[in-house]
């Protein structure tokens, strides 16, 4: 793609118009996925694993299928089964079907409380839920492994007595079995740059540490759901909140043995997924039961079923040593992640493996990571998957070299950075980024130079890095004769990419923001879009959007060129218009958009802009945060007292939407890092799976979150854009560690930093 | 939810009649922020939820300089908040009142039914007991009144008996050189259940404490009026080390379990921390400083 | 079983009958019985505000009331808050600051800050943050929320 400076005259890029989408949304009008009605439609409820490991001896659904209003009861055994085949499940990964299926309704046995067991639909909900209570379930209950290091061992129960070690190369991609016997560790990831032994024998200074993190959820507001229709022709109709409606159908059909053809995904909004609702829970279950019933069927996930069931992002045991001389110059590092993949392979351990070190040039690194099976969820995506605990790891050991050394933090780190040409130790080189200049901003901004007052008080601060991902996206755009242009898109708007994508398409016709209607359509209205997650909707959808408006253009100076009945390269288009060769009285040719557009009917019909656009590379973006904080010794609360942070965004297409991005990255940073956590009894049943008891930050945690977004344009866009969702999640844990540290001098090496936890520190043993 | 009815009595006994018939199904449903829930959990049986705000003396606040306030046991939270007698003479109340999850829960949650449900945790039942609560109770049997802080037995269990329910709660009238505050530790800023709570009361004469109640919730089965933490104050000097002594007695009564909120060791260690915080904040509102219950910790 | 029973209320101003089971929250009845799916389900327990509703004016979470409790009550949901003249103050703010992301969680926070203005016309950031600490957003951080409910108390 062609090398983009950002130039001063964009007129749509930058600003910041009212979303399209916005009114709908602040009336109450957004159709989300559990809003579907319908006529004669019916309501689906989930019977869920009361054991987090048992096998499943029998199920008899023969008193639940009696009581009156219960229309049909399924188990695993109605779904077709499944062969061991691979299918994608987006952003790259893979699972197999069989796992999928297993996940959307237990096989053999149950490996995680709250695991689906059978599903019901009736005609009130509260039936419904009636009949779940009358289905009756034998388990031989076996030992459940709760711990990612127990179920390392050798002789810890093993979840799954096919599965093998495979070791992997690389986050992205399959690899080769290693392993003999029946084991938990699923796979097995290391990579090596130069020589670490000898690295660490150069250091002057090596701090070597160890850290847990456990699971936490993305938590979005809107539990699951998922309707279908399964029409008489075999065709059916799902409606579902989902970051990729695609994917959605692809997974349904593929686990309903259909072709993907026989299932369309109606367009409905989603409200938030940060990388939890890429995978399917209850649309099969959907689509079979009104497959058997003939009626509609809407399920709903309760929070409870929300945070038992579905994935959130893996605990983790990880332990980091970095040596640096005494001029501060890494020599070595040493990172070895262990991550929990809930019941099935596919923890973000690959991801976080080479996240780790991504901000600093380390001469020589070894990381070493390993997937590991436990009786917990199937992890998902959650915000740069991986990232936040490995970097957590890193940056609260950097700070302690730094402090070692004597340092200033944002001096060490910029010594290190990592910047145009450097390679981070998975092999990859860096092209343009914005890595130092964010350390610049962090290092030069008021309130890093600010002085901070008062007892118990710190400041720390952290990098984080995310590659960002590209992949496919399609636009379809069609000219209005009112001089306006509609945009068929195939992104979930979960955060204003109908107006980030709408303004791209609009800056490259130059016409207005407001004059163009971008609509989310289903999935047979536009062509293949992968999931808005991996910060790509902005950066691809945007792309599809310019070249869209790219072939509007070519078409409008061809059709300019024949109203004018001139040759076709004396016109051209730019500034919102086409031009052409001076008439014979010497005036030159032009039209608006706007003029011609009104001419189009008349002239050989409307014209349509498309495009399809599917990039293995996308910019990454670095983000820098600081916090300061003020902890009470007494109680081992800490209070957020500033927070800022700085990101290159690339370009910002709709600066408050970045900001946003940035702001809601923080604020989910540090729930993880304070007061977010999953609670297990020795039984492996969860113990807070409530909103009251898992503990997302409220109004009252957070203070105003100041953002500088640094804009250092990606060449590979054409706008420049990077994508901003996900990196701001990753440094607001070791942030605020390295704050602590600051405030009272105790360092956390367990997330979350919660009360109960500093307490743990800062009281005397009981006597 | 299970199956079940919704009846809504107008008097007192119609209340008694609709409870006494329904058994041990029949809830009183107040402000229904925990009976609800409870409902929709299926985790008792609750097959008759009877509403009691269509009682007027259920919702009742009253208010006289000699004989003190009663409140309604259904009263709202933003109810308490909103009347100025409860706000001038009562700021504990307030304290609580203001405390108890979001504003969406305090519009419907109640003194009342934060002590029938009898959580250890229950965020305004220190405040009650240290405001020396009486519980107004009616039934088959008549009228009866208990001390609040006789009214807990357990985690989830109290005094009432078939077909009995909490009709209102009276305090005395506040004392001139009377003060109190309750607090509560939670890890988050707002919407939590109390890791630790708790509420003092003092009457001062000059330095000297006249007479005090000092009360810890979610450290034992229900909460606790400490003795011990009065014995340490009354007839003495209000210095560090008398304060210091009550929220020793008060780390010494709790007798806490470990879960999901809270560890044993946290839980006592923070019922000496907010035994001597809240000690010294009602002195300081006994001596008349104007303390807010929010933003002012 | 089903055991239905018929309500009513005012709903947005206008006086309405509608059935409802025994069982049913407001909410389950404002969603499924009555088609206003403006309210939304977070949690079901009170500690989300996503189903922030007004009820005879008083903030209330509709997932904690029973239907039957409505009876001959006053509901205003997130459908009710735009007047004949266009989008209310907050509604415009939240626009006008970004103040949404998904949206699932805006028609409780519209509510609930509707509520505050009306109770306090001029509340400073933290009480704005404290009165909203009931409402949970995984979006935005609250921060544009908060702008947009101090900027629209300031119109």
């Amino acid at each position: 793609m062609v090398a983009t400076e950002k130039p001063d005259s964009y007129q749509v890029v930058g600003t910041r118009p009212i979303r399209h989408d916005g009114t709908d949304k602040v009336t109450g009008r957004a159709g989300y996925g559990a809003d579907y009605q319908a006529a004669g439609m019916l309501f689906g409820r989930v019977l869920r694993s009361p054991h987090a490991h048992a096998r499943i001896k029998s199920i008899d659904t023969s008193k639940a299928e009696a009581l009156e209003g219960v229309r049909g009861v399924i188990t695993n055994a109605d779904f077709p089964q499944p062969d061991d085949s691979q299918v994608e499940i987006g952003e790259g990964a893979t699972t197999s079907a069989r796992w999928m299926l297993d996940n959307v309704l237990a096989g053999e046995k149950v490996l995680y409380t709250g695991h689906a067991v059978a599903a019901v639909a009736a005609i009130d909900p509260h039936v419904a839920e009636d009949a779940l209570d009358l289905i009756e379930v034998e388990y031989e209950v076996l030992e459940p492994v709760m711990d990612v290091r127990e179920a390392m061992d050798e002789n810890a129960p093993v979840l799954h007595e096919f599965l093998r070690t495979e070791q992997i190369a690389s986050a992205f991609g399959g690899g080769e079995m290693v392993g003999a016997k029946p084991t938990n560790v699923a796979k097995f990831l290391e990579f090596k740059a130069g020589d670490a032994d000898a690295g660490f024998e150069e250091a002057d200074v090596v701090v070597e540490r160890e850290f847990t993190t456990t699971m936490a959820h993305q938590g979005y507001i809107e539990p699951h759901n998922g309707s279908a229709f399964y029409n008489k022709d075999g065709h059916v109709t799902i409606w579902s909140s989902t970051q990729g409606a695609f994917g959605v159908r692809d997974m349904t059909a593929g686990l309903l043995q259909v072709p993907v053809s026989q299932v369309t995904c109606e367009p409905v909004e989603i409200g938030g997924g940060f990388g939890g609702k890429i995978g399917i829970y209850l649309e099969p279950l959907a689509a079979l039961l009104s497959k058997q019933t003939g009626k509609p069927v809407k399920f709903t996930m309760t929070r409870q079923a929300v945070l038992e069931a579905t994935g959130p992002t893996s605990g983790t045991y990880m332990r980091v040593k970095v040596g640096a001389k005494n001029d501060g110059t890494l020599t070595a590092a040493h990172v070895y992640l262990v991550f929990e993949a809930g019941a099935y392979p596919g923890s973000p351990m690959g991801a976080g493996a080479m996240c780790a070190l991504a901000p600093y040039q380390v001469p020589n690194a070894h990381v070493e990571g390993y997937d590991v099976v436990l009786n917990k969820p199937k992890v998902a995506a959650y915000r740069a998957p991986g990232a936040p605990a490995s970097e957590y790891a890193v940056e609260s050991v950097m700070d302690e070299v730094a402090q070692q050394l004597e340092l200033d933090p944002m001096d060490f780190r910029l010594k290190n950075a990592a910047v145009e040409g450097s390679r981070r130790p998975d092999g990859a080189v860096y092209g343009v980024i914005g890595n130092e200049e964010v350390m610049e901003v962090v290092k030069s901004s008021e309130h890093y130079r600010s002085e901070l007052q008062g007892e118990n008080r710190g400041r720390g601060v952290a990098m984080g890095f995310w590659f960002n991902v590209g992949m496919e996206s399609s636009a379809y755009a069609s000219v209005n004769a009112d001089g306006t242009v509609s945009l068929s898109l195939g992104s979930a708007d979960i955060g204003g990419t109908r107006a980030s994508i709408a303004m791209q398409l609009a800056e490259t016709l130059g016409i207005a923001a407001e004059d163009v209607k971008p609509q989310v359509v289903d999935t047979d209205s536009v062509g293949y879009t992968m999931v808005t997650g991996g910060s790509r909707t902005t950066f691809a959808g945007g792309w599809a959007a310019y070249e869209s408006a790219m072939d509007i253009r070519r078409q409008l100076e061809e059709r300019a060129a024949a109203i004018w009945d001139v040759d076709r390269e004396q016109v051209s288009y730019g500034d919102g218009g086409v031009t052409g060769p001076a008439d014979d009285d010497g005036n030159e040719r032009s039209m608006t958009f706007k003029e011609l557009a009104g001419q189009l009917a008349g002239s050989g019909g409307m014209i349509q802009g498309r495009a399809d656009v599917n990039s293995m590379e996308a910019g990454p973006a670095f983000a820098g945060h600081i916090v300061d904080v003020e902890v009470d010794p007494e109680t081992g609360k800490v209070d957020i007292l500033r927070y800022t942070a700085v990101q290159d965004a690339g370009t910002a297409i709709h600066p408050s939407y970045v900001e946003g991005q940035i702001q809601g990255g923080v604020a989910q940073g540090v729930g993880m890092a304070l007061t977010e956590e999953y609670f297990y009894d020795d039984d492996g049943r969860m113990l807070n799976s409530s909103l009251l008891d898992y503990r997302m930050p409220t109004a009252l945690d957070l203070p105003m979150i100041e953002t500088h977004i640094v804009e250092v344009p990606n060449p590979g866009h054409p706008y420049g854009v990077r994508g901003v969702g996900e990196v701001p999640i990753v440094p607001p844990a070791p942030a605020i560690a390295n704050a602590i540290a600051d405030a009272i001098g105790l360092r956390m090496r367990d997330l979350p930093m919660s009360p109960r936890a500093m307490l743990e520190e800062l009281l005397p043993d009981e006597d | 939810m299970q199956a079940l009815k919704v009846v809504r009595p107008t008097t007192v006994a119609e209340a008694i009649e609709q409870l006494n018939e329904g058994g041990d199904g029949a809830r009183p449903l107040a402000g229904g922020t925990d009976v609800i829930v409870i409902a929709r959990a299926r985790v008792r049986n609750i097959d008759v939820l009877v509403d009691v705000k269509q009682i007027p003396e259920l919702t009742a606040i009253e208010w006289n300089p000699d004989s003190g306030l009663t409140i309604g046991a259904a009263t709202p939270c933003y109810e308490l908040y909103g009347n100025a007698d409860v706000v001038q003479h009562y700021p504990a109340i307030i304290d609580s009142a203001t405390l108890i999850g979001g504003t969406g829960i305090q519009g419907r949650a109640s003194f009342g039914g934060n002590l029938c449900n009898s959580s250890p945790s229950g965020d305004t039942i220190p405040t009650q007991i240290v405001l020396e609560g009486v519980a107004n109770i009616a039934g088959p049997n008549g009228e009866r009144s208990v001390p609040v802080e006789d009214f807990c037995t357990g985690p989830g269990r109290n005094v009432l008996g078939q077909g009995e329910f909490l009709v209102s709660i009276s305090f005395p009238a506040p004392d001139a050189n009377g003060g109190a505050r309750f607090l509560r530790f939670i890890p988050r800023n707002e919407m939590d259940i109390a890791v630790c709570n708790a509420a003092s009361a003092v009457k001062l004469d000059g330095d000297t404490v006249r007479w005090a109640r000092v009360s810890i919730g979610a450290v034992a089965p229900t909460p606790l009026l400490v003795q011990g933490a009065a014995d340490a104050l009354v007839g003495k000097p209000l210095t560090d080390e008398t304060i210091e002594a009550a929220a020793a007695a008060s780390r010494d009564a709790a007798t806490p379990i470990d879960d999901m909120r809270g560890s044993i060791k946290q839980r006592k260690h923070l019922s000496a921390v907010l035994t001597r915080r809240t000690l010294e904040q009602a002195a300081r509102r006994a001596r008349g400083e104007d303390i807010p219950s929010v933003g002012g910790h | 079983m089903t055991d239905r029973m018929i309500v009513s209320a005012t709903i947005n101003g206008e006086p309405l009958e509608f059935l409802a089971d025994q069982r049913d929250s407001l909410l389950e009845a404002l969603r499924e019985r009555i088609g206003l799916t403006g309210t939304k389900e977070g949690c079901n327990d009170g500690n989300c505000g996503a189903c922030s509703v007004l009820m005879d004016g008083r903030l209330v979470n509709s997932c904690l009331v029973m239907a039957a409790e409505v009876e001959g009550a006053d509901v205003t949901t997130v459908e009710g808050l735009a007047t004949e003249d266009g989008l209310i103050p907050l509604q415009q703010a939240f626009l006008e600051e970004a103040a949404l992301q998904c949206g699932i969680c805006t028609p409780g926070f519209l509510v609930a800050a509707k509520a505050l203005l009306d109770a306090n016309p001029n509340p400073t950031e933290y009480e704005a943050r404290y009165w909203l600490a009931g409402n949970l957003c995984r979006c935005t951080g609250y921060d544009k929320i908060i702008r947009a409910v101090l900027k629209a108390a300031e119109a």
